[in-house]
């Protein structure tokens, strides 16, 4: 992290971008996490989100680049051990870890920082839950029970076979790749996700780690896989991992672009 | 007799090389690994690595926070006031803002002199908003800014150890400390003076 101001300078060079960006438009939607101060309803500004996640090889760069971020090298506060435990060795991929295989193993300080480098930043929530409404056709394609079927069938999928490359599933709407189906995606604020409205009198002080579920209502109670991934990553420690958790980067459009 | 002067020599270098390293090299698990440039209340700027030496007490709030973050002030000064004066002396408190918005060190510096917090020992900080989620996340407080300004956040009161380790955390807050977690601050004072017996002599 102290060396990211140099990083910076090197983006052109870095190739950290993948598949490139795609433009946002943003705009209202209704998120799936009620909260009681905003009913649900949230307005974006215009973004870039990376077309697809992060690749090994990708991440392989980055960490040349920046070697304290190699698994030998990471401190154990910003990475548990098995950080990037599937890799051949510090600098080297191997069999199970392909090049166009999604990265994972990847805590959320790693992948800030990648995103960092980039000259990105990891996307919101909410912007990763907009993007996500999207089919191949509709802007919001939630409604549809037959998209929802589609989804929860990856979930259905038993997760220890090997991860598919990246860029495999049709585009959606914006263009965007792999927001359902291959791995789950870390976000920028994905430990604010469930800190409810009550915590804020200490009397409810005993209720807010895990019980903030309280202030959210789930209207959209047929969105299950959305809420699944709502409660993978409030459980998670900004150091953890999982075989199944990537990322990818976005840009605000006012400020990391040329 | 030279060859001996010599040898001397070099294992006294070993010996300060030794030394230094130990000094330089933060344990894996320190909060201070992070790189993150901070400002205290009084406009200096500072790396979270500057505050090895002395345990810490670490919270985060906001100044314009109306009902917990002046409870968490109370019970950092509860903490204190548990102590005695010795002991007190080598605990120092830093509480973090999680709002870089409307907290600038103005800010700080107001609410330093409301609080009438001792500069000596307590410090309000801000750093940017990256550096407060990356911060919130070391420490294992989880925050949400509101539509109306205001912030969900948990409240937790964090001991580190000299290196910044984490050594202890409770979330339960008030003018009469967590027993369990006062006992660790003790334990933390008492290892420090076993190993460090001339920091107070120090100028700070």
């Amino acid at each position: 992290m102290r060396l990211l101001p140099l990083a910076m300078l090197m983006v052109p060079a870095l190739g950290l971008a993948g598949g490139g960006y795609v433009t946002l438009p943003g705009g209202s939607y209704k998120s799936v996490l009620a909260y009681e101060d905003t009913g649900g309803t949230v307005t974006l500004a215009p973004f870039e989100l990376m077309k697809r996640p992060v690749t090994n090889a990708e991440f392989l760069k980055f960490v040349r680049r920046l070697p304290q971020w190699q698994r030998d090298r990471v401190p154990s506060v910003f990475a548990e051990s098995r950080y990037l435990a599937h890799w051949a060795s510090a600098t080297a991929l191997g069999s199970a870890a392909l090049p166009e295989q999604p990265v994972v193993m990847v805590s959320w300080f790693a992948a800030s920082a990648y995103c960092e480098a980039a000259g990105a930043r990891l996307p919101t929530w909410n912007e990763w839950e907009y993007a996500a409404a999207a089919d191949a056709t509709r802007a919001d394609a939630r409604a549809d029970p037959a998209w929802r079927e589609q989804i929860l069938s990856w979930y259905a999928k038993p997760s220890n076979q090997p991860l598919a490359e990246v860029g495999q599933s049709p585009a959606n709407h914006y263009g965007v790749q792999d927001l359902h189906g291959l791995v789950w995606e870390w976000t920028e604020d994905y430990a604010s996700m469930l800190v409810s409205a009550d915590n804020r009198t200490q009397q409810e002080q005993d209720r807010l780690q895990f019980c903030g579920a309280g202030a959210i209502a789930m209207d959209d109670r047929e969105n299950y896989a959305v809420l699944m991934r709502v409660a993978l990553l409030s459980s998670m420690e900004a150091a953890n991992l999982t075989s199944n958790l990537g990322f990818r980067c976005a840009r605000s459009i006012d400020e990391g672009t040329p | 007799m030279k060859i001996l002067i010599m040898l001397l020599a070099l294992a006294l270098m070993v010996a300060t090389a030794e030394v230094r390293c130990a000094e330089a090299a933060l344990p894996q698990q320190s909060v201070y690994q992070l790189g993150d440039s901070f400002s205290d209340h009084n406009g200096q700027d500072f790396a979270l690595a500057s505050r090895r030496g002395k345990p810490q007490l670490v919270a985060m709030f906001y100044t314009s926070c109306r009902y917990v973050c002046p409870l968490i002030i109370d019970s950092a000064k509860a903490v204190e006031h548990s102590l005695d004066a010795d002991q007190r002396q080598h605990l120092q408190v830093l509480l973090i803002s999680m709002d870089p918005d409307r907290d600038d060190v103005a800010a700080l510096k107001a609410t330093a002199q409301a609080r009438r917090l001792d500069s000596s020992r307590w410090t309000l900080a801000r750093t940017s908003r990256d550096g407060v989620r990356r911060v919130a996340a070391l420490l294992g407080v989880r925050y949400r800014a509101l539509a109306d300004g205001e912030f969900n956040h948990t409240s937790a009161l964090v001991l580190l150890d000299i290196d910044g380790r984490v050594l202890a955390r409770t979330e339960k807050l008030g003018t009469a400390p967590d027993p369990a977690f006062m006992q660790q601050v003790r334990a933390a004072l008492g290892s420090q003076h076993a190993t460090a017996p001339h920091a107070g002599s120090a100028p700070d």
